[in-house]
This record gives C-alpha cells, structure tokens and sequence, in this order.
C-alpha cells in the first residue's frame, strides 16, 4: 500500500469509523458544552484542532526522546498533562491577542481544552499504536477533524431544535442527550468502511 | 535506583521549568494593552449586570464611559457614590444620576395577585425575591436594588415599585445641607471680619 493511501486509511479512520465523541465518548464536556451555536461550535473546533495537532506531535517526541530512553513510562501521564496545559495556555493567549472576539465567544470552553479527555486520548493511544512521528502528527489532526465535524453537525441540529415543539419533560439537556445518541448510532454505520 | 528516581525528578522538573518558560516569553509577546482606565471604571461599577445603562452588562458600559461617548451618570444601582467615584476617574463634572434614583425605589409585589410563577425571581440581579413555584413571592425590601428588571418578565404585573420604606434599622443623620452648611460658613467669616 502505497504511503498516501496509508494516510487517507488513517484519516478516515480517525475521522469517521473511529470517531472521538460518538464511537469513542471521548470529549463529551465540550462536545455538549459549546454546540449550542454554530458560530462558537466553529471557534472551538478550530482551538481544538489546532491543540490536538500539536499535543499529540509533542506528545510523541517526549515519549520517545524523554520517556523511553530514561526508562520514565510510568510518568506518561503526568507529562502529557502537561504538554496540553501548556499548549491550551498558549493557544489562550494567541487568540486573546489576534482575535479577542474569537475569544470572547470561546469564553470557559478554551480552558476547558485542558480538561478534554479526547485530547489526552489521541496523545495516549498513539503511543500505544507504536505510530510514527508523521501518522502520529496525522492521526491527531484527524480526530480534531472528527470532533470538529461532529460538533459542527450537532451545533448545526441544535440550531433547529431550538425551534421544535419538544415536549416539556425531554426539553433541555434530554432532547440533547437523545439527540447526540442517535447521531452515534448514525456514525456506526461508518464501522465498515475501513478495516484499521 | 535512586539514580532513576534522580532522573525522573530531573525530567520532569526540566519539562515543567521548559513549559514555564515558553509561557512567560509568550505572555510578553502576546501582551494585550488592556485598557486602563475602563479598567478602573469597570471596577468601580457594581456588576449586578442590570443593564439599565443601556449597555449589556457592566465592562461595555465601562468601555464606553473610558472612550468618552457616554455621560458617568448612567449607573442606577451604582447612585450617586458611583457617579463621583467614576467623574473623579474620567476627570470631569459630577452630573446628577438619571432621574429615577431621586428617591430610592424597592419592588414590592402584590401578593394576592401573584400567580407563583417564578420568573421575577429568575431576573432579579442581588436574589431579592423569595418564593418558590406556585406560592407567593415577595421581595426583600433590604436587598432590593430597585433596579426594575423584575417588572418585566411578570405575566400578571403584580409587581410596583414604591419608595424605599424608611426602616429604624437604616435610618441615619441626614447629610448635612451643603448649602446652609456654605451660608454658615460665610456667615461666621463676615463675622470675624467685625
């Protein structure tokens, strides 16, 4: 196989048969937190994306230039934490600074990367794949893409739900929950279409 | 093994102190000039976010006052104290604040009319109003900021604003009276000239 169809298996995967929030249930704070409105669903994807790219790249090069060679694995963890606490406060202050109404509308959810238990667990099973340094770098993005677009989509049926006559004991976090089960159940179907 | 616990402490001290780092230079390079002086308004406003300014909470119409588009003497929760605190920030005339804290206003709630509904107590800024659903509320005189933002949102409009009764407990001396106060004054220095 040649390496390019190696990188369309492992995006695909990522993305859609593999997905974080809805095969995985990783992610799920932020995932119901900011899909309220596409427009701030758009702004975290973004943030998101950009923070699991490079944790899961920095992860990879700690793991194999730190923690393997000083025998350290047993602080895999904690030094992964740490990577993403550092990179989210910086991605803070990056848009602070060139968008502040970017940030305005990211508002708690961008320290709330922090949290996000998707992202240390892209850092996490890529090194327990055994993943190069560039599928790794890949498989990172492709899960941020994954979440990005079920956020996108879910915002996007939030939207209209807003105007649906829901009745009064399923209104709120319940129709949303129902909501986000079904879209999970959607995403099974992608189950057969890459063998990983 | 001790010497593996060495590099483990090592490690990760270095890894912490390394991220410090990159934070620190990156809280320089991206330093936002904030502005001071909304700044300081911002924080002299009572952030009850009651919007009666016209503004949608208190850090826009802090913004606005620091950019010189609007008056100080906007903020009715705020009073009067407010006002001179913000005039002394911005450097300017004390204006007397909009009308309606002439005299001090609490909602008061006509009990037989409520319905128990609930919602004046979810747009009250300071929790002045006690009730639960389908019971009376009432307010509390002592908390109330006369802010208005309860007439609003009630469906049956069972709610007035009187003037704050004046209670033993808050009574206090009357202000001295500038103006008699400027008389006095000069009447006793027309005295020592005699």
């Amino acid at each position: 196989m040649s390496a390019f169809s190696d990188f369309a298996v492992i995006l695909l995967s990522a993305v859609l048969v593999n997905n974080y929030v809805l095969t995985k249930f990783l992610g799920i704070c932020p995932f119901l937190g900011v899909s309220g409105k596409t427009e701030t669903a758009i702004g975290m994807s973004f943030a998101v994306m950009f923070v699991m790219t490079l944790a899961s790249t920095a992860s990879w090069l700690v793991q194999q230039y730190i923690l393997i060679p000083l025998d350290l694995l047993y602080l895999q963890t904690i030094f992964f934490i740490l990577i993403i606490a550092t990179l989210v406060q910086f991605i803070e202050m990056m848009i602070h600074k060139v968008s502040p109404v970017l940030y305005q509308g990211l508002g708690i959810y961008l320290p709330l990367i922090t949290t996000n238990c998707a992202v240390l667990g892209v850092a996490l099973l890529n090194v327990q794949q055994d993943n190069t340094f560039i599928t790794s770098a890949l498989y990172g993005f492709g899960a941020a893409l994954g979440f990005a677009l079920v956020l996108v989509l879910f915002s996007g049926l939030r939207e209209r739900m807003e105007g649906a006559p829901v009745p009064d004991a399923f209104k709120g976090s319940a129709v949303t929950l129902i909501t986000a089960g079904m879209m999970s159940l959607a995403f099974l179907g992608f189950s057969g279409l890459v063998k990983v | 093994m001790l010497e593996s616990l060495m590099y483990a402490i090592l490690a990760l001290g270095g890894f912490a102190l390394f991220s410090g780092l990159v934070l620190a230079i990156s809280s320089k390079v991206f330093h936002i000039e904030g502005d001071p002086l909304s700044d300081k308004i911002d924080a002299l406003l009572p952030q009850t976010q009651c919007g009666q300014c016209g503004f949608p909470g208190c850090r826009p119409y802090a913004d606005a006052v620091a950019s010189n588009t609007v008056d100080v003497n906007h903020c009715v929760p705020g009073g009067e104290r407010t006002m001179l605190a913000i005039a002394d920030v911005m450097g300017v005339e004390p204006k007397a604040v909009d009308e309606e804290e002439a005299t001090p206003m609490v909602a008061f709630i006509r009990e037989d009319e409520c319905i128990g509904c609930t919602l004046c107590i979810k747009a009250c800024p300071v929790d002045a109003i006690v009730g639960a659903p389908k019971q009376y509320h009432t307010v509390i005189a002592d908390h109330c900021t006369g802010c208005v933002l309860c007439l609003e949102p009630c469906p049956v409009d069972c709610i007035d604003m009187i003037a704050k009764p004046e209670l033993l407990e808050h009574w206090s001396w009357p202000l001295p009276d500038t103006q008699r106060a400027q008389t006095g004054l000069e009447r006793r220095e027309s005295h020592h000239h005699d």
